[in-house]
């Protein structure tokens, strides 16, 4: 190992990037070179959806309109969560994804380079073409992200535009999941079987698989909203013989997926930051591969829950209940497996650490409202209240971006060849911890009390938890500043990293020096698993 | 690691990943069919077939007593007055019921409407026979003419037993609006 490592070295001072300037980028086929630029545009686009966020929210502030019309409103809160989904965090995940499954699994780079760099560089268009959507007659869909028809079908002049935006950021993540299927199975080094794998590269494993699954059944859907608004057709159109309900059966056939799309990857970080700062390994590796297996099977047949309220046979309702609520023993194992890795072991609290423990009880939060929800007497209640909306942002905030931001921290001497700074770090989390709790938390009260989701007025008994939320809200936006900040000082200088970064966490990344070299693993490296052959 | 026989594995797994992405695209497509006959089978949705039930009439069975309530809408922009002639109607079930919903076309052109029906809850769709009914045939109307239009029903003595309310909603759409279908 150590000669491979010297050799990388060597070879590094003679191959770096083949064009310099902008067009390293545009051209860019070199997976690290790609993961940044993933990592740079998911941060930009944080920001472009949180903003929206901060709309809706100073919006809620008080009861009555303040800011914004209500057709407004809701364009915010349809752009806020795809801009959240399509563009900020699947896109982080494929940034994580090309950076480290390469240098995880011992390959040179992505197999199919030329295709990540296609993948990558329709994303920036697909989203000036949504964003573009807002500045168009009519403005942009307002029919929140699940685009119902009938309603986003009285979208204006935006409607076609919007949907080839979603079109051209499903093409983007199919072909980033391919290319990322053909790279663990092809490119793995030869000594290190499949379940061998570190948990992050089975995770998007199997998450590249559910996107090949389900991203074209939603290209499907929006396709026939577009042939149903232009072409005369009646796939939803109730007067034609269509229906609408068919659309939620296939827009949610994608979309419980495509939740899992979003958190999987995040689990893969959480098993890999959890057992570096315990000095321990991960407790139980196969059973969390087969648990992740599982879920994914699973997410794949419990759709309708996101629409007892339809109305469907008993028989369905008891179905999708019942299989939904299966999903919590995988997840629960997941989640034990965590805790069982941090029993005993030697703990410390560096940041990205205390992301993964802060995502560990977050997101079990997260999960324990989606059983609630499983149930459909009480999903009558619950359904489009702000308690969905509490729910859901406790599993993509502190769950997805809690897992991004802590692989963020974990990489990020890796990437930079500096250590971040541990104590504004520990600030950022602090302060990222407590008002996204603030912000989400007492939504829980106000969903259960009754208030419904995307409407920019309320009753008035909801306006001091209301407050909360929104103040909540914008100290979490600002704080993300600060994770900038600490980003671009680690970019540009900070104490030296050494290859292994922490205290010596298990793979193949960390045996590559810090910042790893341009091109790494040319030569297939021997993987040993340091815990013996038990995984 | 671009020798051939690499580069060659990789292209015969993208080809299949690819096929699969394809395949999976005409799955969307797939999905509307499969849905048709989902809905047929278990009544979801509440669909009905647009043609008369042949059935013979007979003797009420039970003493059960079952509401019906009758609902027509109009979508937004719809060029109709559109009722029915009575809310609701109570009956039993093995007996056949006349009732009329009433249309108006409120334009000066000719019109063409079609009524598209649906039953909540959805399970007893099989279980309402229409054996005449003015959503069997589209319906021409003259400038600002009204009419009323006839529909004849009976309700299944077969339909389960924790059911005793049924709901026909009609929608009334100008064909013109809409392809036909």
């Amino acid at each position: 190992m150590s000669a491979t490592v010297a050799d990388m070295h060597d070879s590094h001072d003679h191959h770096g990037p083949v064009h310099t300037g902008i067009k390293r980028w545009l051209f860019a086929t070199n997976h690290k070179d790609i993961g940044t630029l993933y990592l740079v545009f998911a941060l930009v686009m944080l920001f472009v959806g949180g903003l929206m966020a901060l709309i809706i929210r100073a919006e809620l502030f008080q009861p009555g309109l303040q800011f914004v019309d209500p057709d407004f409103f809701n364009q915010m809160t349809t752009m806020h969560a795809l801009i959240m989904v399509f563009g900020m965090i699947m896109p982080a995940f494929a940034g994580f994804a090309n950076w480290m499954i390469p240098m995880m699994i011992g390959a040179p780079d992505m197999a199919l380079p030329r295709l990540n760099n296609w993948s990558f560089w329709l994303l920036p268009f697909a989203a000036t073409l949504l964003v573009s959507t807002l500045f168009m007659p009519g403005g942009a869909p307002a029919s929140g992200w699940t685009l119902y028809p009938p309603l986003v079908l009285q979208t204006g002049d935006a409607f076609p535009f919007a949907i080839f935006a979603i079109h051209l950021l499903g093409i983007s993540s199919i072909m980033a999941a391919i290319n990322i299927i053909v790279t663990i199975l092809n490119l793995r080094t030869p000594s290190m079987s499949l379940l061998q794998m570190p948990m992050f590269v089975w995770s998007w494993l199997i998450t590249a698989y559910l996107l090949i699954l389900v991203m074209p059944v939603l290209a499907g859907g929006v396709t026939m909203l577009l042939m149903d608004q232009f072409f005369g057709t009646s796939f939803f159109e109730a007067a034609g013989g269509g229906d609408p309900v068919l659309f939620q059966h296939i827009f949610w056939f994608f979309g419980h997926p495509e939740v899992y799309i979003i958190i999987l990857p995040a689990f893969g970080i959480i098993s890999h930051v959890i057992p570096a700062f315990s000095r321990k390994p991960l407790f139980g590796h196969n059973a969390m591969v087969y648990a992740t297996a599982c879920i994914a099977f699973l997410s794949c047949v419990v759709w309708a829950h996101h629409m007892f309220t339809v109305g469907m046979p008993l028989a369905g309702q008891m179905f999708f209940m019942f299989a939904t609520m299966l999903i919590a023993i995988p997840t629960g194992v997941k989640i034990f497996n965590w805790t069982a890795t941090m029993w005993q072991g030697a703990l410390t609290f560096e940041t990205p650490m205390l992301f993964a423990i802060a995502f560990l009880f977050l997101f079990t939060i997260g999960g324990f409202t989606g059983v609630m929800m499983a149930m459909v007497p009480l999903d009558f209640q619950y359904h489009d209240s702000y308690f969905i909306v509490a729910h859901f942002h406790y599993v993509l905030v502190p769950g997805a971006l809690f897992g991004a931001i802590a692989g963020c921290y974990f990489w990020l001497p890796k990437w930079t060849g500096h250590m971040y700074d541990e104590r504004l770090g520990k600030i950022h989390f602090w302060l990222t911890t407590i008002f996204v709790n603030l912000t989400f938390f007492p939504q829980h009260f106000v969903g259960l009390a009754g208030m419904p989701r995307r409407i920019p007025d309320y009753a008035v008994q909801f306006t001091n938890f209301n407050m909360m939320s929104s103040i909540g809200a914008f100290g979490f936006g600002f704080s993300q500043l600060l994770l900038v900040y600490v980003i671009y000082k680690c970019v540009k200088g900070g104490a030296k990293a050494t290859a292994e970064v922490w205290d010596n966490p298990e793979g193949l990344e960390w045996t590559v020096p810090s910042p790893a070299p341009y091109h790494t693993f040319e030569v297939p490296p021997v993987y040993t698993p340091r815990y013996g052959a038990t995984h | 690691m671009n020798d051939k026989p690499a580069a060659r594995e990789n292209s015969r797994l993208l080809i299949k990943l690819v096929g699969l992405a394809l395949g999976m695209f005409a799955f969307g497509f797939l999905l509307v069919p499969i849905y048709d006959v989902f809905c047929d089978i278990t009544g979801l949705g509440g669909k009905f077939d647009l043609e008369a039930a042949v059935v013979e009439t007979r003797v009420p069975v039970d003493d059960r007593i079952i509401t019906v309530e009758f609902v027509a809408s109009l979508n937004e922009y719809a060029p109709w007055e559109f009722h029915p002639a009575v809310a609701s109607m109570e009956v039993r079930p093995g007996q056949m019921y006349d009732t009329t919903f009433y249309a108006k076309n409120l334009t000066d052109r000719e019109l063409v409407g079609q009524a598209v029906p649906s039953i909540a809850p959805g399970q007893a769709v099989r279980f309402f026979q229409k054996t005449e009914c003015f959503c069997f045939t589209s319906q021409k109307f003259t400038a600002q003419e009204g009419r009323d239009m006839p529909l004849q029903f009976v309700v299944d003595p077969e339909l389960p037993e924790y059911i005793d309310r049924l709901t026909l909603s009609y929608t009334f759409f100008a064909t013109n609006q809409v392809a036909q279908n």
